[in-house]
């Protein structure tokens, strides 16, 4: 892979909380249609760096490239508008609105001519079908009730509208916080299946987790975090899952046959 | 890696493995009550409106009659606006004690301008409107930008407003026969139209108006869909690409400048510009009554104005009714206490996902 232009590209990041280094001079990179994923163990820093490219966080120094262009976030809406869309842990969306409006916080499509243009009307028919749209698009729509408050889902089920909301508008990337962790053995199972769908479409993930069966099931190369920086990138085909962990816990030093190309 | 993820191959496959369906189940009675309710919050004040006017009807006919009707609208007139601003604080999960404070400021504002500058009424009326906003713009700030909770916020600039509004005027009223010789539109909304040989005030139509405008923009506006989300979980909303604090300012100050129409609709109902009329210091309490009456929930992000304006015809309707009905005007009072508390409950109930 290293012949191809990475999509996502950061060097020397560098973020200090007073007299801790959250992120030490570390690099990464994503490269295209791939999942990429981020282990790392409790406090390596693993949540600041993917918050540095998520424009969540400001870096101190360091630089960032989306597609090849060097890009500076300041805000997490600085950088959807760029296309990185992010399904955060918490999932981010409001229990007692609806699953259209949910999909479409902040970018409500508004009616054509006078309704929309001097009474900002919404054009809820429009946002509802294509809500609809998407969440057939990955399976997720079984019945037609797009008005459902999001309160009455499950938790698989949330974490399927929002992981379809990042796909529907994530056009270059889509990072995946922590997305199978507040959920069962089953709904988990959906999930995973959701992300490989996701990638089929081409649109490359970062994907960070805890879990390391998940993570060795559906990642593509694990870019393990340790001490605020890159410690190394391998191929989950040629490492264990143990080795990962105790690359990631500093109880061994990482392999270079291991490594990703 | 072999072992460690086979407990999960027992799920996989099975045409039940569809992903994260979403499934029909079998409600009860109660669980298609609640859903239904959970959809709409505003039936609740609407069933018990209905209630309260066929009973206040079956003790005296009279409350039936278009003019006893047009008297109750007549008398949530202030208070239903004020309602509408408490409702815009109350969906982002805030409150404003200051509504009352606001409306009276903002009336003597009106007036004093006009006699003591001797500025045309029509600009007093402007700067009012100016001087609600920018009131309820400094409570947005504060809120959002200081974040001090709304309610501490509030009560402050109650008292501030208040004991503004008082040193300003110089507790000076300023009588109807001054305001009809020299500045009858400070009246306006005070007077009325026929419509079935009952007189209607242009401050009702005023009333119903602004209701539907604030339902319309709430309901189909992003604008009014950022108010719920920034009141449902405000963290969501800000990742989602709400501006939390300008939505938060926007919503104060908006709140602001319907207190202070409020606060011209005050003049034209009592016929006189005074800044110790009872608006200042029961305001806020009655248009809260209203809103949670009206089954908006205190926790933000759930209700709708049409519930407010139910819940404020709800506490006119048993005034008047308890009234005609002859009865000590204390069992008002006992009877919207019992209301407040009920609707309150009921709201915890409805706002559970699923009974």
């Amino acid at each position: 892979m290293s012949d191809r232009e990475p999509i996502l590209k950061a060097r020397n990041l560098v973020k200090r909380y007073g007299r801790v280094t959250a992120i030490d001079h570390a690099d990464f990179d994503l490269y295209p249609g791939e999942i990429l994923a981020v282990i790392g163990d409790n406090g390596a820093g693993k949540s600041s760096l993917i918050k540095a490219v998520s424009g969540a966080v400001v870096p101190d120094s360091g630089e960032i490239w989306l597609e090849g262009k060097k890009v500076t976030f300041y805000n997490p809406i600085e950088a959807r508008e760029a296309g990185i869309e992010t399904v955060y842990q918490t999932l981010a969306m409001s229990p007692a609105l609806s699953i259209a409006d949910n999909m479409f916080m902040g970018r409500e499509i508004r009616r054509e001519g006078f309704l929309g243009k001097y009474l900002r009307m919404l054009d809820k028919k429009k946002m509802e079908d294509f809500a609809r749209q998407k969440l057939s698009d990955l399976g997720l729509m079984t019945i037609q009730n797009i008005n459902q408050a999001v309160e009455t889902l499950s938790g698989g089920q949330r974490q399927g509208v929002a992981v379809a909301r990042a796909a529907a508008f994530g056009s270059k990337v889509i990072i995946l916080d922590e997305p199978t962790a507040a959920l069962g053995v089953k709904e988990s199972r959906r999930v995973l299946e959701l992300i490989m769908d996701v990638k089929s479409r081409g649109i490359p993930i970062i994907l960070i987790s805890h879990n390391m069966p998940h993570v060795f099931e559906v990642a593509d190369r694990i870019h393990v975090h340790r001490l605020g920086k890159r410690l190394t990138v391998v191929d989950p085909k040629k490492c264990t899952m143990s080795d990962a962990v105790a690359y990631m816990t500093g109880a061994k030093d990482p392999d270079p046959s291991q490594q990703a190309a | 890696m072999s072992d460690a993820d086979n407990y999960e191959a027992s799920t996989r496959g099975g045409k039940s493995d569809a992903q994260a369906e979403f499934e029909y189940e079998e409600k009860g009675l109660l669980g298609r009550i609640h859903s239904i309710l959970h959809h709409s919050p505003a039936l609740v004040p609407l069933i018990v409106l209905v209630l309260a006017v066929i009973v206040f009807g079956l003790l005296n006919a009279n409350f039936w009659r278009v003019a006893t009707l047009s008297l109750i609208f007549q008398q949530i007139g202030i208070v239903g606006i004020l309602g509408i601003a408490q409702s815009l604080v109350i969906l982002t999960a805030g409150i404003d004690l200051s509504v009352g404070a606001m409306a009276v400021l903002s009336s003597v504002i009106m007036g004093q301008f006009t006699f003591r500058y001797g500025i045309p009424p029509s600009a007093a009326i402007v700067i009012g409107l100016a001087a609600g906003t920018a009131m309820g713009a400094l409570n947005g700030v504060l809120v959002a930008k200081l974040r001090i909770p709304p309610f501490i916020t509030t009560l402050g600039t109650w008292q501030i407003f208040l004991a503004a509004n008082y040193i300003y005027s110089a507790n000076e009223t300023i009588r109807s026969q001054e305001l009809d010789a020299e500045a009858p539109v400070l009246k306006f909304w005070g007077s009325t139209f026929e419509v079935f040989d009952a007189r209607v005030t242009y401050g009702v139509v005023l009333l119903l108006v602004l209701v539907a405008i604030m339902a319309y923009i709430l309901r189909h506006t992003a604008w009014g869909r950022h108010v719920y989300a920034v009141g449902d979980d405000e963290e969501a909303a800000q990742l989602s690409g709400v501006n939390r604090s300008r939505q938060l300012i926007q919503v104060y100050a908006l709140a602001g400048f319907f207190c202070a129409i409020a606060g011209w609709v005050m003049i034209g109902r009592f016929g006189s510009v005074s800044p110790s009329a009872s608006t200042g210091q029961l305001g806020n309490i009655q248009a809260i009554t209203a809103v949670v009456i009206g089954g908006i929930s205190l926790f933000g992000g759930r209700g709708t104005i049409v519930g407010m304006f139910l819940g404020a015809l709800i506490v006119g309707a048993f005034e008047m009714g308890l009234r005609l009905a002859g009865a000590d005007a204390q069992w008002t009072y006992l009877l919207i206490g019992v209301l407040i508390i009920a609707a309150v409950a009921v709201d915890q109930w409805i706002r559970k996902a699923s009974a």
